[in-house]
């Protein structure tokens, strides 16, 4: 059982440091299938410099909450993860964001382990009511993933996205906070009441 | 007939027309006083707003950057009446999509069918104008007025975001809906204002 809020089996939750981490986040924006998995943008790829500007115009107010994801064995910075509550922190929604910039993370468990830490981080730490995401209809990995840690599909915006002369859906997902309970006792984990605190 | 005579603007009784907030923040902040019209409208906590804090907003709203912005306020044609406002956001150029916002502030000019009115204009606008290939809105399961106007105009709910909403103790769920190009063009009817 963990007893740390930031620490999963395989990675942790780390600061933004946009002084070190920018080249590393550079170089991933060289992989278009990486980007094009991430967001809705023109993928295109950035300099450290581009990065290290806009990873510093992170808001970091009480509305967005970014993290590094670093792994557990050798601290190796392999991608970024953040919430956002919103609309309005009366609804106790947040919007979760998360990628794995190095591709030879993928479809380890990794990601699922740092979705399973922000998610733990929106329900025990945020308090909130629901966590919500966006998923293109062609990230088949990430799909299985989030359902695997819990998330359940709500339905699909039709056409969302232009890639390569053809329409694509997106697919929206939810984990409601007695779901998300739920899950926890199943795994056996609800410690997560009776975590230890740093002292 | 030249496609080009269209009249992107008109309706038969109403306009899109610019914003004035001078002249328009009076009106607006009176329609900030209705807790309804506000929690139809959006998630945020509703408050009234001065006319003065309304033009700070348009303001505000005149800095970030508008190419990916289209906001019109909606008046009639009659007497030059503000009766609400219509908007396009979000607009992703590379994908063809946006999202749409419509607001008729006045309880009395509800159910008059200016926001059907208002919808076509506004949807001829991103489809004919923008060339858009979808377009998006969004509201609550407790909008059931919203709800029927787009679903008429031939939006189809895609997305039940389940307890999104929390609102009297209560939560409700958010809905999602999108219009795609080719169902706007079957259910278009040809705008009465071009003579073809």
């Amino acid at each position: 059982m963990s007893t740390s809020l930031f620490h999963g089996t395989l990675v942790r939750l780390a600061a933004v440091n946009p002084e070190a981490d920018a080249e590393v986040w550079a170089r991933w924006t060289r992989d278009a299938e990486f980007l094009r998995l991430l967001d809705s943008e023109p993928a295109r790829p950035a300099s450290g410099k581009q990065r290290k500007e806009e990873m510093e115009s992170y808001p970091s107010d009480d509305n967005h909450y970014s993290f590094m994801i670093r792994t557990l064995t050798d601290d190796a910075l392999i991608g970024f993860t953040g919430l956002w509550v919103g609309p309005h922190w009366i609804h106790g929604n947040g919007w979760v964001g998360i990628g794995l910039g190095d591709r030879t993370y993928w479809g380890k468990g990794y990601g699922a382990d740092a979705m399973r830490l922000i998610l733990r981080y929106a329900f025990t730490e945020l308090n909130l009511h629901r966590v919500s995401l966006g998923v293109f209809a062609y990230n088949q990995r990430a799909i299985e993933s989030y359902k695997k840690v819990g998330f359940v599909l709500e339905g699909r915006v039709r056409h969302e996205t232009r890639r390569n002369g053809q329409s694509w859906d997106t697919l929206y997902m939810g984990i409601l906070r007695d779901e998300w309970e739920k899950s926890q006792a199943k795994d056996g984990k609800q410690g997560y009441e009776h975590q230890t605190f740093p002292r | 007939m030249n496609p080009m005579s269209e009249q992107l603007f008109e309706g038969e009784r109403l306009s899109l027309a610019p914003h004035d907030p001078e002249k328009d923040a009076e009106v607006e902040s009176r329609w900030t006083h209705d807790p309804e019209y506000m929690r139809l409208l959006s998630a945020d906590p509703a408050r009234p707003l001065s006319p003065g804090q309304i033009k700070k907003k348009y303001e505000e709203a005149a800095k970030e950057k508008s190419h990916n912005r289209f906001s019109f306020a909606l008046r009639t044609r009659a007497d030059d009446r503000l009766i609400g406002f219509a908007r396009l956001e979000r607009i992703e150029w590379n994908n063809g999509s946006g999202w749409l916002t419509l607001g008729i502030g006045s309880a009395e000019d509800r159910r008059q069918g200016y926001g059907a009115e208002a919808l076509r204009l506004l949807l001829r606008y991103a489809f004919d104008e923008l060339n858009l290939h979808r377009v998006s809105a969004a509201t609550f399961e407790y909008n059931s007025g919203a709800l029927r106007l787009l679903e008429k105009a031939g939006f189809t709910v895609e997305v039940r975001r389940r307890q999104a909403i929390h609102r009297d103790g209560r939560r409700w769920d958010e809905l999602l809906l999108g219009l795609l190009r080719e169902d706007w063009e079957k259910s278009s009817t040809p705008n009465p204002n071009t003579q073809m």
